[in-house]
């Protein structure tokens, strides 16, 4: 893109920077003030009487004697153990991650490689199928898990989300397999393949890419999914949103908020040094160009 | 001295005698319910027996999770913690059993009135109670030179007079969210003017009448000295609102009172003036405009009977009157015998004592509880009149009895 | 490839698909036209910790009885369909021939539940799409043209609104744009107006919930686009500029177009997403101002007596209603694909 014939005008470069600046700080701001926020007391933080108190912590020096305190990390973390959300949620999202994306890789595959008529109907039905509220889903589920015993555990979520999931699975990884050219896997199977060896020897080598970046999908509906957690999980077994929810409290009783923001910090780290880490696939990953047309 | 020691010495071998309390059961235990510390105490208490397993499941959604749980057979949960509102859908779906038989044997501790009957048979144990009345900032009043209101219309009057005296611009605060909350204000107000919400004897509504147009027009004159955001204030954002003392005067649960006095939470003036009082009357009626809510747990009807009898006898002991320490004491208004009020209490207590009107049973209380919380919206934000708003409420109720075989 | 082999790699996932969605779905349709029996109801004596009184309860024992001879429950028919809660035909036809005029039409229309969850769901389907995917592929186009050393913060940093969780990351928003809050302040100071509050008035709590749809799907786009752009054939955009095509009719000619299939597959995914609008009414509690139709199905199961054919009614014509707003690239999606066999 930068090479020198292709510079850009001086105008558009700074109207272009300003551009992403601002959005830089809309999408990051928000989470600066959260983290921020998190070190002091509910009263400061969401600063009834007077936004300012939540820069100088006046009520947090008060009660802590200094104007950043660890207690809504301390309640969250020790007193409520939020440390095992934070297991579950990874055992969670490492079996939807892989379930998800070896089901969808051979289902996608498939699909993009069948010139039958039925296949485009499959990715209709597909969609209809992602078209359902994920509310009116789980509270079918609840009285068959119930009866079959496997309502509360991790397994039975997992295996839901991932069914959830599929659709979408489906649809991005189709796309991506129909911009690996076909001639591939066909002249493998001229070569005595099977369909399956094909796949196998000549497809998978090329198509992490599209595969990494689906995984972050399907990473981050497990990550983040209220819905369906909430209801099929068992207080034992919950993970983060849920337990972040139930901090807030309820019409009668007084939740614990600073708990939850403090909670809602911890949750975005572990996004962070993932992304940090993935990084390279992500970008580079798409820019290696497998997908090129 | 020897007083204090010997006292102290009694209450040392109340908590001993507690801790070894022989609870023995033979059979499977297992608690849904709601979250929060009074009734972790009462699953800490069901968990202190031995000979059998004792699970407990307490989260915000137990609602939704409780019919479909006990619904099986053998149902997964043998106990449902529950409230006046919520046992209704209990027992329409017909998953929990009448007790009488347990509490003959097992209930030796209870008090008559703990027990929740329905036509002579015993479905419930209630443990707690609860009850929305009058807090009051006791300095900004009397900077006023208001007394505390005894009814709605004094409440109105002060709070004018709080703000013309530029003391505070919303004085009034309420959970007046839209949904629940709006519709159990509502709920309040009615009472409080004299109103029946059914027909006697059947499920047809009855509420757009002189009462409920009353109701409404208070509600919304309340308003006007509300925080403008008050259609999105819940009971979490009233209390904050409270706590950083930008309110003089709310109707708010007795539950939620202990936190308001917290001076962690609170600002100093704040901690130092909260005031509870008991709920007001409206509208020159006697009833006070609030409702009396019991918390309690039941026994499943889909499991064995040694289940049960475990189940009961493990609830009992979460609940038995040697639980009651002093910690346990601030935890919630208990109904247990030798319950000591603690001052965050005496707003119930009066609610109580001014015969206020229990939240009703009745089977599709809540279809008319969620179709008001939905429809008095546009009176609130003055799209529509009273009348209006009321006929929207009679139709959506209508439509959501009729489809759960309330109505024809 | 051959049909045996298309099963055998397609089984996993259709059998994941058929159990956990497919059948739900059955029975979603079964319950919308089936209703609970009615309960027989009777006065009896009900006690409780504050004395006792006559009410209204239900006869268990009579109700059993009518339970058992009908398992299924009562076969309404349309009934649902079309009751008040839902698309509430004799109401709209009562409101059509009482009319004073187009307005007083839409106001009564706007005062029954289903019509005026639609009138904020459909405003913000078409208002958020497209805004969502400009503000993408201009921060793509952005993103695209920094230093390679920064791309990797500044991607890290515009994916923060997707990948937090939609009810938390609402919920500091919600908190943030209070009258009181940071950006409420600024808000207030920028507008010159003290008493000015995002959550007290309609039109600005729509506002409010769009930003945030924009907000929180702009990087979805971002990424689907930024994605796209690394594999822009640069021989062709090297034609187009010895060509003496300038900065936006290159943009016009030769990205656009390329990037047109991810457009249509942004599109396909965030209408649906959008149409289902539902964690920002939440909490942004906005319930007063906005609802949408997954809202109602929320709050048809949310209260202590839960209406579950309610529900599953406003779920189907949820699908129905995906279903016709995805159609117009569904038929392209078709020609795309006879075109291709």
């Amino acid at each position: 893109m930068a090479s020198p014939a292709n510079r850009m005008p001086r105008g558009l470069r700074i109207a272009s920077t300003l551009f992403i600046v601002t959005w830089l700080i809309m999408a990051a701001f928000p989470f600066f003030w959260t983290l921020w926020g998190s070190f002091k007391v509910e009263i400061d933080f969401f600063s009834i009487a007077d936004w300012t108190t939540a820069l100088t912590g006046d009520k947090t020096k008060e009660t802590y004697g200094s104007p950043i305190t660890g207690a809504g990390y301390y309640g969250a973390w020790v007193q409520e153990e939020f440390g095992r959300a934070v297991i579950n949620t990874f055992i969670v999202c490492f079996f939807v991650v892989c379930t998800s994306l070896t089901i969808g890789t051979l289902g996608g595959y498939a699909l993009s490689r069948s010139g039958f008529r039925y296949t485009f109907w499959l990715l209709m039905i597909a969609l209809i199928f992602r078209a359902v509220p994920p509310i009116t889903l789980v509270s079918g589920y609840l009285l068959p898990f119930f009866e079959w015993n496997v309502w509360g555990i991790l397994p039975t979520t997992i295996i839901v989300l991932v069914a959830i999931n599929q659709p979408f699975t489906l649809w991005m990884l189709h796309s991506f397999f129909q911009s690996i050219p076909k001639e591939l896997d066909e002249s493998a199977k001229v070569d005595g393949c099977t369909q399956f060896q094909a796949f196998r020897r000549v497809i998978i080598p090329v198509m992490w890419p599209g595969v990494v970046t689906t995984g972050l999908f399907s990473f981050l509906l497990a990550y983040n999914d209220f819905a369906v957690t909430a209801l099929l999980l068992s207080k034992e077994n919950q993970t983060m949103v849920p337990k972040i929810a139930s901090f807030l409290g309820t019409t009668q009783t007084e939740g614990n908020v600073m708990f939850a923001v403090a909670a809602v910090v911890s949750a975005t780290v572990p996004l962070f040094i993932l992304v940090m880490f993935f990084q390279r696939q992500i970008v580079g990953g798409l820019t290696a160009g497998a997908v090129k047309g | 001295m020897f007083l204090k020691k010997l006292a102290l010495a009694s209450i040392m071998t109340l908590t001993a005698s507690s801790a070894f309390a022989a609870c023995e059961i033979s059979g499977r235990v297992s608690i849904v319910g709601n979250e929060f510390p009074a009734i972790h105490a009462v699953a800490n208490g069901a968990k202190e027996c031995s000979g059998g397993e004792v699970k407990a499941n307490l989260t915000a959604d137990h609602q939704k999770i409780n019919v479909a749980g006990m619904s099986g057979n053998p149902a997964e949960y043998t106990t449902a913690i529950i409230a006046n509102s919520s046992i209704a859908a209990l027992m329409n779906e017909n998953v929990i059993r009448p007790i009488d038989d347990l509490v003959a044997k097992y209930g030796q501790n209870l008090k008559k009135n703990q027990l929740i009957t329905v036509s002579g048979k015993v479905m419930a144990v209630a443990f707690m109670a609860n009850a929305q009345h009058l807090v009051y900032r006791k300095d900004i009043l009397e900077k006023a030179g208001l007394q505390p209101p005894k009814t709605y219309e004094e409440m109105l009057a002060g709070a004018k007079v709080i703000r013309d005296k530029g003391l505070l611009q919303n004085p009034l605060g309420g959970a007046y969210k839209a949904g629940w909350n709006l519709g159990q204000e509502f709920n309040n107000m009615y009472i409080g003017h004299g109103g029946e919400f059914f027909k006697p004897g059947t499920a047809e509504p009855s509420i757009n009448n002189e009462a409920g147009v009353a109701a409404l027009k208070m509600m919304k004159a309340l308003s006007e000295y509300m925080n403008p955001d008050f259609l999105t204030h819940d009971s979490n954002a009233t209390s904050s609102e409270w706590k950083a003392g930008n309110v003089a005067m709310m109707n708010m649960w007795g539950s939620r009172m202990e936190p308001l006095k917290d001076p962690a939470q609170s600002e100093k003036v704040v901690v130092e003036n909260t005031t509870l009082a008991s709920p007001m009357t409206v509208g020159g009626g006697s009833t006070p405009a609030t409702t009396l809510w019991w918390d309690g747990w039941t026994v499943a009807k889909n499991i064995s009977d040694e289940d049960a009898a475990a189940t009961f006898q493990a609830m009992a002991n979460g609940i038995d009157p040697s639980q009651l320490d002093s910690e346990m004491s601030t935890l919630a208004v208990w109904l247990i015998d030798g319950y000591k009020p603690t001052p965050a209490a005496v707003g119930v207590f009066a609610a109580a004592k001014m015969n206020a009107t229990p939240y009703p049973m009745l089977p599709f209380i809540g279809l008319l509880h969620t179709a008001l919380g939905a429809e008095i919206v546009d009176f609130m934000l003055g799209k529509e009149s009273a009348e209006q708003a009321l006929a929207d409420v009679e139709a959506a109720y209508t439509a959501a009895a009729k489809e759960k075989g309330f109505l024809k | 490839m051959k049909h045996r082999t298309f099963f055998w790699f397609f089984l996993p996932t259709a059998t994941a698909m058929l159990l956990f969605i497919a059948y739900p779905i059955i029975s979603i349709i079964t319950q919308s036209f089936y209703t609970p029996h009615e309960a027989v109801l009777i006065v009896s004596e009900v006690c409780d910790p504050f004395g006792c009184k006559e009410e209204t309860t239900v006869d268990q024992e009579a109700t059993n009885a009518l339970r058992v001879s009908k398992p299924a429950g009562n076969f309404v028919g349309w009934n649902i369909y079309l009751d008040r809660g839902h698309l509430a035909t004799t109401e709209v036809a009562e409101a059509w021939r009482s009319r004073e005029g187009l307005g007083d039409f839409f106001n009564a229309l706007g005062n029954l539940p289903f019509y005026r969850a639609m009138a904020f769901t459909l405003t913000y389907t078409f208002v958020v799409t497209p805004m969502l995917i400009i503000v993408g592929f201009m921060i793509a186009l952005g993103v695209n043209s920094l230093h390679r050393q920064l791309k990797g913060l500044v991607i890290f940093f515009s994916l923060l609104p997707m990948i937090i969780t939609p009810l938390i990351g609402s919920l500091i928003l919600f908190w943030m744009l209070d009258s009181r809050g940071i950006l409420g302040s600024a808000l207030q100071w920028m507008a010159n107006d003290p008493s000015l509050s995002m959550k007290a008035s309609t039109g600005l709590t729509w506002v409010m919930l769009m930003v945030y749809g924009v907000w929180h799907a702009a990087p979805f786009a971002f990424v689907v686009f930024y994605a796209g752009l690394q594999t822009l054939p640069q021989d062709t955009l090297e034609a187009a500029r010895i060509d003496g095509a300038n900065r936006w009719q290159q943009v016009k000619h030769v990205i656009i177009p390329h990037l047109m299939p991810l457009v249509t597959f942004v599109a396909l995914i965030q209408l649906m997403d959008n149409f289902r609008v539902f964690e920002p009414i939440v909490s942004f509690n906005a319930e007063a101002h906005a609802t949408s139709l997954s809202w109602i199905i929320y709050n048809d199961l949310q209260g202590e007596t839960r209406q579950l054919s309610a529900a599953s009614t406003t779920s189907v014509l949820t699908i129905i209603g995906v279903a016709i707003l995805l159609s117009p690239v569904l038929v392209r999606t078709w020609r795309d694909f006879k075109g291709k066999t």
